[in-house]
């Protein structure tokens, strides 16, 4: 897992832009230095510079947005949840023996509203990301994360996750404490709760890992955001017999919002400051909470078994085949 | 996938096993044992649902001979049969996913990667999927969940127990992101399944692995598995290279997740039938009760069930509903 490399913070393709904005603030420094009006050249390049942000970010190929996901200042679960929610309370422990920092959750108000909100959580710096293990929840995350979920149920609460993971663990304590038996129970468990859960991806969905706390009744995720059955790397040495092929991957693998709004897998994609959520994460932010605000009034309007089947039907109706009809069928009674 | 490396393990041969003339090796009369390397006469290996007699090993059995080898004579009703796959992403990675579908068909002659249907296992009447690991490794596409969720759905409204015999390799890359929501689909509908009180159990069988793990194969209300099948969440080789150190031999083995308390009891293939019949009668309410409503009905508690007197199968498809 090439995780444990820390990354730039500038992206390949942010570079040109990076450049102009040196080059403005040279020419400014240098005009304060020697008392020379450059206002309007400065306004000409800044009006480029916008531009060029623009064009950069509205045409991201998937493995660029891939980097937008990953990239070390993207807000993360904590970061969303401490901006947005007030009397913020984290919670901790899976009652088994254990509390994972890779995945975090607590209860707080939402505009007044009492919710339980959680969400993957990747390391702010390198020793943060340790502590974290990037993001890779263990079982005791998955099963702390149920444990907290369970209580919003009892007690009414709405919940709101955050999606933000490279993949469950892959490791020998957690094959051994099963990570697959954590997933699956979650997943089926999601089903049952009476209240809204809203799921948001809000920077990188890895697979079963994601999907733990993934199951709702209205999944967004942000504009530059991912959300793919296998990461392109793992695709790429599988399929191609070569990881260097991850670009041709993360492409073929449809994993970005626009891709799964049309797939009918996402219900809701928000879009981002240009720049991406990490230029102006409070912007994003307020994106955020808006619109989880929004669907919270649709969905709490419905009573609790409509709610349940509504869920149901929105993963029922999700895959493509074709259907002959031709094979005899029982009547299945209507 | 480390299913070579699990074979080689395994390999070790028995020199004082006798040597059947070549000729009728390949003619296929005699099948040689991967685990011990004794010759069996193919016809008796296959009385043993192709066990090895000599060390116990469980060779690779397809959807069709599980099939042959659980649900009583003329009582198997194919379900779905005409849900075909198609390549909904246009995928194509050293070779097109179109091509991919259409050579594992020829190849295996299904249409995707399981079988599912309704039948009676010694008179208890179920509902059962068997994955096959022949179509793209067991993959989980569109296909297979869209079968096994309507499998489920089936047996819900019909009130009898679901049996999946899990084989696969994981979510099907070429399917994407529909691939991995056919896990949540799936729960979704075991989910409503057990909300009815009824049983599931899922039987992992060489190899189960990836997205199954995470989904329906850890899901049962009981969970068996087959002796020495390979059964884990992530490849052992990726685990391998995250820790830069070889893994212990009965690592992801069914004695393994025995052993970690994630498997209720180890089954040999020959016992199986015996086995889940059993299960299937102790589990059954003293009054069989049908649900009401629909797939699509409310789903609810278990206090919704509805006290209809017993009709526990589609009576058309045996005459009577005869229990022991
Ligand atoms: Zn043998």
């Amino acid at each position: 897992m090439a995780a444990g490399k820390r990354k730039p913070l500038v992206l390949d393709f942010e570079k040109p832009l990076v450049d102009l904005e040196d080059r403005i603030n040279r020419i400014r420094q240098m005009a304060d230095e020697n008392g020379v009006d450059v206002t309007e050249q400065i306004q000409q390049l800044e009006a480029r510079a916008t531009q060029l942000r623009q064009e950069v970010y509205t045409s991201l190929s998937a493995v660029q947005r891939l980097q937008v996901a990953r990239h070390p200042r993207r807000p993360s679960t904590l970061d969303y949840i401490q901006t947005m929610t007030d009397d913020w309370l984290e919670l901790h422990g899976d009652r088994r023996g254990g509390d994972d920092m890779a995945l975090v959750g607590g209860v707080a108000r939402l505009d007044g509203q009492p919710v339980v909100l959680m969400g993957h959580q990747k390391g702010r710096d390198t020793k943060d990301n340790v502590a974290r293990n990037f993001g890779m929840a263990s079982p005791g995350g998955y099963r702390k994360a149920l444990r907290l979920m369970e209580h919003a149920n009892r007690f009414g609460m709405p919940i709101i996750t955050f999606i933000d993971t490279p993949g469950a663990w892959a490791g020998v304590e957690a094959e051994r404490l099963g990570q697959g038996e954590a997933i699956a129970y979650n997943l089926q468990q999601m089903f049952k709760f009476d209240v809204p859960i809203i799921c948001t991806v809000i920077g990188e969905g890895g697979s079963g890992g994601a999907l733990g706390i993934g199951v709702g009744d209205c999944l967004m995720m942000f504009e530059h955001s991912v959300y793919t059955v296998a990461s392109p790397e793992a695709c790429a040495s599988i399929l191609w017999r070569d990881a260097g092929q991850s670009g041709q991957a993360a492409e073929a693998l449809k994993i970005t919002a626009r891709d799964l709004k049309q797939l009918g897998i996402l219900d809701e994609l928000l879009p981002e400051p240009v720049g991406g959520a990490h230029s102006r994460p409070l912007e994003a932010a307020n994106t955020l909470k808006a619109t989880i605000l929004k669907n919270l009034q649709e969905l709490q309007a419905l009573p609790p078994d409509q709610l349940r089947e509504r869920r149901y039907q929105k993963f029922r109706r999700i895959g493509y085949f074709t259907e002959s009809g031709e094979a005899p069928r029982p009547a299945i009674t209507e | 996938m480390s299913l070579f490396d699990w074979f080689a393990n395994r390999q070790k041969v028995d020199a004082t096993a006798p040597e059947p003339p070549e000729r009728e090796i390949a003619d296929g009369l005699w099948t040689k044992c991967e685990a011990c390397g004794v010759m069996a006469y193919t016809k008796d290996l296959k009385a043993n649902q192709m066990v090895c007699s000599n060390c116990e090993h469980h060779m690779r059995v397809w959807s069709d001979d599980r099939i042959e080898q659980l649900i009583d004579e003329d009582t198997w009703l194919p379900l779905d049969t005409g849900v075909a796959p198609v390549d909904p992403l246009g995928f194509r990675d050293r070779k097109a996913y179109r091509d991919r579908i259409k050579e594992a068909q020829a190849k295996s002659g299904l249409v995707d990667a399981v079988q599912t249907g309704q039948g009676e296992i010694l008179g208890e009447p179920l509902v059962l999927g068997v994955m096959d690991f022949r179509f793209m490794g067991g993959s989980m596409g569109s296909v297979v969940g869209e079968k096994l969720t309507r499998a489920i759905e089936h047996a819900t409204n019909q009130g009898v127990a679901v049996i999946i015999l899990c084989a696969s390799g994981g979510a099907r890359m070429q399917e994407g992101m529909l691939s991995l929501m056919q896990m949540a689909k799936i729960s979704g509908a075991l989910e409503r399944h057990r909300a009815q009180g009824l049983l599931y159990i899922p039987v992992l069988t060489h190899p189960t692995t990836g997205g199954v793990t995470a989904s329906f194969a850890m899901l049962g209300d009981l969970i068996l598995a087959e002796p020495k099948a390979m059964i884990g969440f992530a490849g052992r080789r990726v685990i391998e290279q995250t820790l830069r150190e070889k893994l212990p031999d009965n690592f992801q083995t069914a004695e393994y997740l025995l052993a970690n308390g994630f498997v209720d009891a180890i089954v040999p293939r020959t016992q199986l039938k015996k086995t889940l019949s059993q299960l299937i009668n102790m589990h059954r309410r003293p009054e069989s009760k049908v649900a009401v409503g629909s797939a699509t009905g409310h789903n609810g508690t278990g206090s919704e069930l509805a006290g209809n007197p017993s009709q526990p199968f589609n009576e058309s498809l045996n005459g009577s509903a005869s229990m022991p």
